[in-house]
Formats: structure tokens, C-alpha cells, sequence
């Protein structure tokens, strides 16, 4: 038996310290909100917080992450940045499909953790490993600068 | 194009015969709701459940919908419930997202079905109080005695209303558009809610009670066999319940493969590698892209067929002032929607429930019946909402998968495809070839477009989304044209990506448009305005004036040809009408020494209709569509022995938030009725930014994918 911390909570599971969290998260412990999309961190879909940190959960094997603080996508209201961007993302009508955006959340609220006011060249570097299929991005963008207070425009270009 | 035609024609004749609607008392067991139609479910406390009847997957049908029918029914937003509804054709018509289609399909008829709940809750309030029908309105979810002003909740009326017959639908009165006070509002994303919270309600976060998970192994060959495999060590792996083989039956199916069955997707996906599979690859071994080039090099000089024709083109070429020609190349693209394939199945002997994000639900319990032999009604498919669909999901073949592997496991199945089975067993973009010729006269006019295109078949006909008539602007307005295919037969599945056709073609012939303006010494825009207002066109559904306000539009707002813009960067133009929509795009690149290339800004100004029924929705569409175009021009799927070289995101460059540009997206309306959304401002993208290129470092773009390398080494030959 395996014992994780999942937003907050321990949680068993009986399984090899192998498994990518991913597939632990979404097969064993029935949380699903965090998905799966090319298994080989390059899209962000399945990333979660270890310890704050946005991690690709479909790479790292739950042996890695025992002694961790694991967030969720189910989670991440816990935090007042997960909080506004959950608000912000309603209000700026971001969806399309969705797939991604538990991904994009929970990248964007790790940004918000660790830079506050993030702007445009903060949210590129951090928001990249992200893939929206959708291509939302302009939507994303207003968002994250919403929720951190700050005014939506994109201001890459004059 | 024909397929667009085909189903609007099939759900005209539906609408026609009385939209196949259902009424009755179903009251649930609770006593507290009514079914009042098909569509629309009363609670007594006044909150209205609406059906949205096509799949989402990303579109925003399940939103927009019910926005038709509560407009009619006078709801306010705040009380209305959505549920996608069965995949029951008989009930709802066809049910698909694909084409554009939704609306065009649906403006009138939800409508109408809204139309009809209101007038039978009127009726009711009518036998109630012994007043005329027509001495009622309705407001805010209330039924309202005009001269008296006393009030009725839906609630109150919704059981009598479902006794009562229902009307017309092709006789009822339609709310005034001018006193429309949804349609036109912006209405964010109804599942949108539990999306940010991660709730389980994308087909891949299905579960059933004893359920288990399977991978499904095949060759990355199309057209190979299975010859034998030994399953031994797989099933000794760990977590691993069984494995079996399976026969192929249909190439839009069941094909030759190896089910492994686990207690987690994972240990399924894990045990495969144990496989060994032995594969007859014969079939697919002449399929490579390299030797695709050669071949359509070479047929672009022979005669192919002509498909259409009009005037002398060899005359003209032959008269011409001034000629130039062109080869132009377009790759195979994968759609890799978010989710990857999925598809829950449970069979008993009762018949086989299908749990599965698709576009085409309907075909995809007749594809599951026809695989596993059994009569269609015995099938039922549950919609999941999809994460995103880009025309892949509008092939079932994990459902018919998910359904064979179920009949065999004895237990519920999740199937689950891995990215790299997605990209591997993809029904691609098709690529395509293109010889272009163009004659001006001597007042500096287009006198001549001649073009050979050299497409993809598949048993003999054009493959599947392979079709190399589209709707370019300039076949249309050319007084001599030809156009002439010629055919590469391939076993690889092609099929449709988001605007079929239109998003390989509309690059190659606005592209070549601009390289005739210049040519020709005019100004792109200045140049097309010229032809749109001296041809009326020859295709009936398509109108030249509606192309010329967008055009006329959309430079002014990119203040186009005003600004001198520093060098290195460059505006390029193009105009493009699909699935009923008029675009017109402006894009502002930058392109550096090295010759990586990114669009700073792009305008769109599209016309589809009289009214833009969810702006949020709308321009969202329009924002992701010229993203995903631009997107596409550093992708490709090519193919070495029968297979696709590329296996997952690493292999296949995407838009990723660096470089996506600002987007200024803007609607006229016209008096047509409204059309689709999701296509149309796509294929105009790709010209726009490879004219835009040009402008800015004077390298014509006449192959896609847009590789800096390839730039770089332009200019350095420049
Ligand atoms: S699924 Fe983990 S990064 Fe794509
Ligand atoms: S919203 Fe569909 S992938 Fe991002």
C-alpha cells in the first residue's frame, strides 16, 4: 500500500511506485479532472502541483512523489490564485472543448504563486509547455491577467 | 462539399414532413417534472431542462441550442437546464457535428420546436381560464392573460400543456427577430462550470461498475494484416486480464489487431510492448511521401482529367501579356484532438451501450451493429462531451473497437488510444499537388487561370476529403478557366479536418492570387475588389457582394496599405468562402534573420448571416480557427513504408501561446439566414500569413510546412 497526499487528504492505493500519478489519479483513485494527452510531457493536460510546483503528472511515478503535497485540478480552489483563475476563466468565457484547461489552470496557478503580477513574457514562458488544441490562447492570456488584477489587454506589441 | 449538401437536404425534408417531434405527459418519478416535448422538459419549479441535440466538442452546440428554443420560449438564461440528448434520429433528426452544420440546420427548426412548447403552454392557460389564445404573451417563463395581466408559471401549466396536440411547426408564428433578447446576447459555456473544477464529463472519464481498460495494438501499416502473435508473455504481465486477437472488418472500423485488457489503462498500455506481432505489411510498403512528390510531378505534366471548364485557357495563356506559373505543395496533416480516442462499451444480451466523444453518433451505432452483427436498435450511443474533434471523431472506429473488445472481455470496456496509436491510425488530412497558370492581359486584367491538381485515390475515386474543387475566388471570376485532376492511388485513410479541402486549397489558389496581383503591379486587396465588382460569379451560393464588403472591411480596419512597417515584417491578404461563411483576413508578420516567422497581428472580418447568435461562443470560434490555421503551417504527417514518421506532439509543431497572435475578429450581417461557425474563418489564415510573408521579404511560400530553414535560405538567394 501507498499512501499520497492529494489535496490535502492522504489517499491509499495499491499499486507499483512505477505508475505515473496520471494514471494513479484517474484509474485507482477516481479523480479524473486531470487528463490525459500525449503521455510524454508535451501537451500539459495531466499537470498538477508537487509541492506548488506544475508537474506533468503523466512522468512521474508515484514513488517519486510520496513525501509530496499533491494539488489537482479538484483542488485547486484551496488557493486564492486557483480561486480567481477559476473565476476569470467563467467570466472570460475561455473554453472551447475544455481538455486542456484543467492543464492551463493549474500552470497558471503556479505561476500566479510564484510571480504575482505576471506579465506578457512571464505568461509565454510559463504558459508554453501548454497545448490548447482549441488554441484559446488569446483567452487564456486575458485570464490570467484578470484574475492577477491586472488589465487583460495583451500588450506583446504597441 | 456533396456531403454538406446531402445531410441539409436530408434534414430539410425532416423539417419539412413536421420536425419529428414527440409530445405527451412523461411526468418522472418524482412528479415533479413534465416532459413536454422532446426538447423540453418542465420542473415544477419553473426551471426548464432543453436538449441539446449534436454532439460538443468544443463548438459550443450545447450552448447555442438551447438558446434557439428558450428565445421562443420566452425562458429566462438563468432557469434553463441543459442535457445533450439521445442519439435517437428518429427523434431528433440527424445528429452530427461536422460541416458548419449546426446552425445552418438548426436556426429555423429549434425555433420553431421552442415556438412549439410555448404555444402549447398558451393552449393550456387557454383551457384553463376559458380565454381566446390569443389574448396571452409570454414573458420571463411566464404565460401572461393579456387584458387582465394575471400569470401562469410554466410550472403551473407544463402538465396540461403535454396533453395537448401539438401544432404545426411549419404554421407557427416566429418572435419578431427584432424583440429577440437571447439571441445575440453572449452566453458563456454551459458545462463550462464543472469544467474548471474537473468534473468527470469528457468521454474518457467514463466508469462502469467492473469495468475494465484496454489498448488496442495495429500496424502503423495501412492495409496490413495480422498474421500470428504470441500473447504468453503479455498476459503473464502485470495487472493484465487477458489478450485476444481480432479480425479486421471495414477500414472505417475494425481492423486486424491485439486487445490487451488490464485493471488500469496504464498496465495495458505497458504489457503491449510485450507484443511481438507478426504483420503482412505488403500492402502498404509503396507508400511514402517522397515517392508521392515524384508522382505528382510528374502527372502535373501529362493531360489528367479536366473537371471544369470554361473559355479557351490554352488560348489565353497563348494571348496572354504577361504569364506566370507555379507548383504549389501541400503536406498530410494529422488531427490530434485533445482527447485522445476513446470509447466506453458495455454488451449484455440485451444489446451494447457505447459511452464515446464522437461527432457522428448516429453512424456510430450503425457502424458497432453492423461490426458486431446485430440489429442498429439494439445499440445505443451515449454522447460524451469531446475535447475537440477537428472532423477525426466524425469516424468511429474506436467505437466499433471498444464494442468488439467488450463482446469478447465479457465486461465493461474502456478502450483508450495512446497519442502515438492517434497520429498512427489517424484518417488524415489528405496532401496535394497543384500546377498553376495565369495569363494577364495587356489592361493588366486576369484573362486566364489554368490549374492541375494532383490529389489522392482510394479505391479508384477521390479519397476522402481529397477533393481539389473548392470554393476559391478565383475560379470563380476568371473568364478562361481550367481546372484538371490527376489521381496518386494510396492506402492510407484520409478524411476530414476542420474545413475539409478548403484548408489545403484556399492556401494554394489565394496564395497564387497574390502572386497574379503582383504580377499584374496591383495592390492585393486593391486587385481582388476590382474582380469581385466586375463578377457576378457563377455559383449560385456564392454571392461576390457579400466577399466585397468583408474584404473592404477588414482592410480598413487593418489599415491596410497606410502604415510603412519596419523591415522584416510584411501584411499579407486573402479572401475565403466555406461552409456558407464570407472571410476576409489580414495578417502583420515578422520575420527575423534566421527566418523564424511569427504573426504579430491578424484582422478577420466574416459575414455568416443575419445574426450572430452567441458572440462569446462566435468569436472564440473565429480566434481558435485562424490560430489553428496558422498552427497548422509548421505541421505535417509524412510517410515512410506505409506508416507516419511523426508519433507524437514532440514530432508535430503546434500553436503554443509565444506565437499566438492578437486577433481583431469582427461580424458584418447580411439578410441571409445564419451559417456555421466552425470552419470558415480557418482556410483564408494560411494565404494571408504566406502573403504576408512575401510582403515582408519577398520569398513566395509555395510549400507548406513554412520552415525557417527554408526562409532563411531564400533570402539568402534573394
Ligand atoms: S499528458 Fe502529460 S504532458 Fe501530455
Ligand atoms: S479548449 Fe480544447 S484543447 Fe483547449
Amino acid at each position: 500500500m501507498l499512501t499520497l497526499n492529494i489535496n490535502g487528504k492522504p489517499r491509499q492505493l495499491d499499486v507499483l511506485e512505477d505508475m505515473p500519478l496520471l494514471w494513479a489519479l484517474r484509474d485507482v483513485l477516481d479523480l479524473k479532472g486531470t487528463k490525459f494527452g500525449c503521455g510524454v510531457a508535451q501537451c500539459g493536460a495531466c499537470t498538477v502541483h508537487v509541492d506548488g510546483e506544475a508537474t506533468r503528472a503523466c512522468v512521474t511515478p508515484v514513488g517519486t512523489v510520496l513525501d509530496a503535497k499533491i494539488t489537482t485540478i479538484e483542488g485547486v480552489a484551496a488557493s486564492p490564485q486557483g480561486k480567481a483563475l477559476q473565476a476569470a476563466w467563467l467570466d472570460l468565457d475561455v473554453m472551447q472543448c475544455g481538455y486542456c484547461q484543467a492543464g492551463q489552470i493549474m500552470t497558471a496557478a503556479a505561476l500566479l504563486a510564484r510571480t504575482p503580477k505576471p506579465d506578457d513574457t512571464a505568461i509565454d514562458d510559463a504558459m508554453e509547455g501548454n497545448l490548447c488544441r482549441c488554441a484559446t490562447y488569446k483567452r487564456i492570456r486575458a485570464a490570467i491577467k484578470t484574475a492577477s488584477g491586472q488589465s487583460a489587454d495583451d500588450r506583446r506589441e504597441a | 462539399m456533396d456531403t454538406s449538401r446531402r445531410l441539409f437536404l436530408q434534414a430539410g425534408a425532416a423539417v419539412g414532413g413536421g420536425l419529428m417531434l414527440g409530445f405527451g405527459v412523461r411526468t418522472d418519478a418524482a412528479a415533479t417534472a413534465v416532459t413536454l416535448t422532446d426538447y423540453v422538459v418542465v420542473a415544477a419549479d419553473g426551471s426548464v431542462t432543453v436538449m441539446a441535440k449534436n454532439p460538443e466538442i468544443g463548438q459550443g452546440a450545447k450552448t447555442m441550442l438551447p438558446m434557439l428554443i428558450a428565445e421562443e420560449m420566452d425562458l429566462p438564461w438563468s432557469s434553463v437546464r441543459i442535457e445533450t440528448a439521445a442519439s435517437d434520429p428518429k427523434r431528433y433528426g440527424p445528429q452530427f457535428a461536422g460541416g458548419s452544420m449546426t446552425t445552418t440546420m438548426n436556426w429555423l427548426p429549434m425555433r420553431q420546436v421552442g415556438a412549439a412548447a410555448r404555444w402549447m403552454l398558451i393552449a393550456a392557460a387557454a383551457q384553463k381560464t376559458g380565454a381566446p389564445h390569443d389574448a396571452f404573451a409570454t414573458a420571463d417563463g411566464q404565460v401572461i392573460h393579456t387584458p387582465s395581466g394575471k400569470r401562469f408559471t410554466y410550472g403551473a401549466l407544463a402538465a396540461d400543456a403535454a396533453k395537448i396536440s401539438p401544432p404545426k411547426l411549419d404554421d407557427l408564428p416566429l418572435k419578431d427577430p427584432k424583440a429577440f433578447t437571447l439571441i445575440g446576447q453572449s452566453k458563456a459555456g454551459y458545462d463550462s462550470p464543472k469544467i474548471v473544477r474537473g468534473e468527470p464529463i469528457f468521454g474518457i472519464d467514463m466508469t462502469l461498475p467492473g469495468m475494465v481498460y484496454a489498448v488496442y495494438v495495429k500496424s502503423p501499416v495501412y492495409g496490413a494484416r495480422l498474421i500470428s502473435c504470441d500473447l504468453t508473455a503479455v498476459k503473464a504481465a502485470r495487472g493484465v486480464r487477458d489478450a485476444f486477437i481480432l479480425k479486421g472488418t471495414d477500414w472505417h472500423g475494425l481492423q486486424d489487431g491485439i486487445a490487451v485488457i488490464a485493471d488500469s489503462w496504464w498496465y495495458a498500455q505497458t504489457a503491449r510492448e510485450q507484443l511481438k506481432p507478426v504483420w503482412d505489411e505488403a500492402a502498404g510498403a509503396a507508400h511514402d511521401s517522397l515517392a508521392y512528390l515524384e508522382q505528382a510531378k510528374q502527372l502535373v505534366k501529362g493531360r489528367g482529367e479536366v473537371k471544369l471548364s470554361r473559355g479557351d485557357a490554352d488560348g489565353a495563356l497563348a494571348g496572354a501579356a504577361k504569364t506566370l506559373s507555379a507548383f504549389y505543395e501541400v503536406p498530410f496533416l494529422a488531427h490530434v484532438p485533445m482527447e485522445p480516442q476513446n470509447c466506453t462499451a458495455r454488451v449484455t444480451a440485451d444489446g451494447v451501450e457505447i459511452w464515446a466523444p464522437t461527432q457522428n453518433p448516429n453512424s456510430g451505432g450503425e457502424l458497432v451493429a453492423r461490426t458486431l452483427g446485430i440489429a442498429p436498435e439494439k445499440v445505443v450511443v451515449h454522447m460524451r462531451r469531446s475535447g475537440g474533434g477537428f472532423g477525426r471523431r466524425l469516424e468511429n472506429d474506436y467505437m466499433a473497437e471498444a464494442a468488439a473488445i467488450a463482446q469478447k472481455a465479457g465486461a465493461p470496456v474502456k478502450l483508450v488510444w495512446s497519442r502515438e496509436d492517434d497520429i498512427a491510425y489517424d484518417y488524415f488530412r489528405p496532401g496535394c499537388y497543384h500546377q498553376l497558370r495565369a495569363g494577364i492581359d495587356g489592361d493588366g486584367r486576369l484573362s486566364v487561370y489554368d490549374c492541375h491538381s494532383v490529389t489522392f485515390a482510394r479505391d479508384g475515386k477521390v479519397a476522402q476529403g481529397a477533393s481539389i474543387e473548392g470554393n476559391a475566388f478565383a475560379p470563380l471570376v476568371t473568364p478562361n478557366f481550367r481546372l484538371t485532376q490527376s489521381l496518386i492511388p494510396s492506402t492510407v485513410p484520409t478524411g476530414y479536418l476542420r474545413a475539409p479541402t478548403s484548408n489545403a486549397i484556399a492556401f494554394v489558389h489565394e496564395s497564387f492570387w497574390d502572386e497574379i496581383a503582383h504580377a499584374a503591379g496591383q495592390d492585393p486587396v486593391a486587385f481582388r475588389l476590382a474582380q469581385l465588382d466586375a463578377h457576378a460569379g457563377d455559383k449560385a451560393d456564392y454571392n461576390p457582394g457579400r466577399m466585397r464588403r468583408v474584404l473592404a472591411a477588414v482592410a480598413e480596419r487593418a489599415n491596410w496599405g497606410q502604415a510603412a512597417l519596419p523591415k522584416g515584417e510584411g501584411m499579407g491578404v486573402a479572401t475565403y468562402f466555406s461552409h456558407r461563411g464570407y472571410f476576409a483576413e489580414i495578417a502583420h508578420v515578422r520575420v527575423a534573420d534566421d527566418g523564424q516567422w511569427r504573426v504579430v497581428k491578424v484582422w478577420a472580418v466574416g459575414d455568416v448571416g443575419s445574426h450572430i447568435i452567441n458572440p462569446t461562443g462566435a468569436y472564440n470560434q473565429v480566434e481558435g480557427s485562424i490560430m489553428d490555421g496558422i498552427g497548422s503551417m509548421e505541421a505535417s504527417i509524412t510517410f515512410e513504408k506505409g506508416r507516419a514518421v511523426q508519433t507524437n506532439f514532440q514530432d508535430i509543431p503546434m500553436m503554443r501561446m509565444p506565437k499566438a497572435p492578437q486577433i481583431d475578429a469582427h461580424f458584418l450581417t447580411s439578410d441571409s439566414p445564419p451559417t456555421g461557425l466552425g470552419e470558415p474563418a480557418l482556410p483564408p489564415i494560411l494565404p494571408a500569413v504566406a502573403n504576408a510573408i512575401f510582403a515582408a521579404t519577398g520569398i513566395r511560400i509555395r510549400k507548406l510546412p513554412l520552415l525557417p530553414e527554408e526562409i532563411a535560405a531564400g533570402r539568402r538567394v534573394a
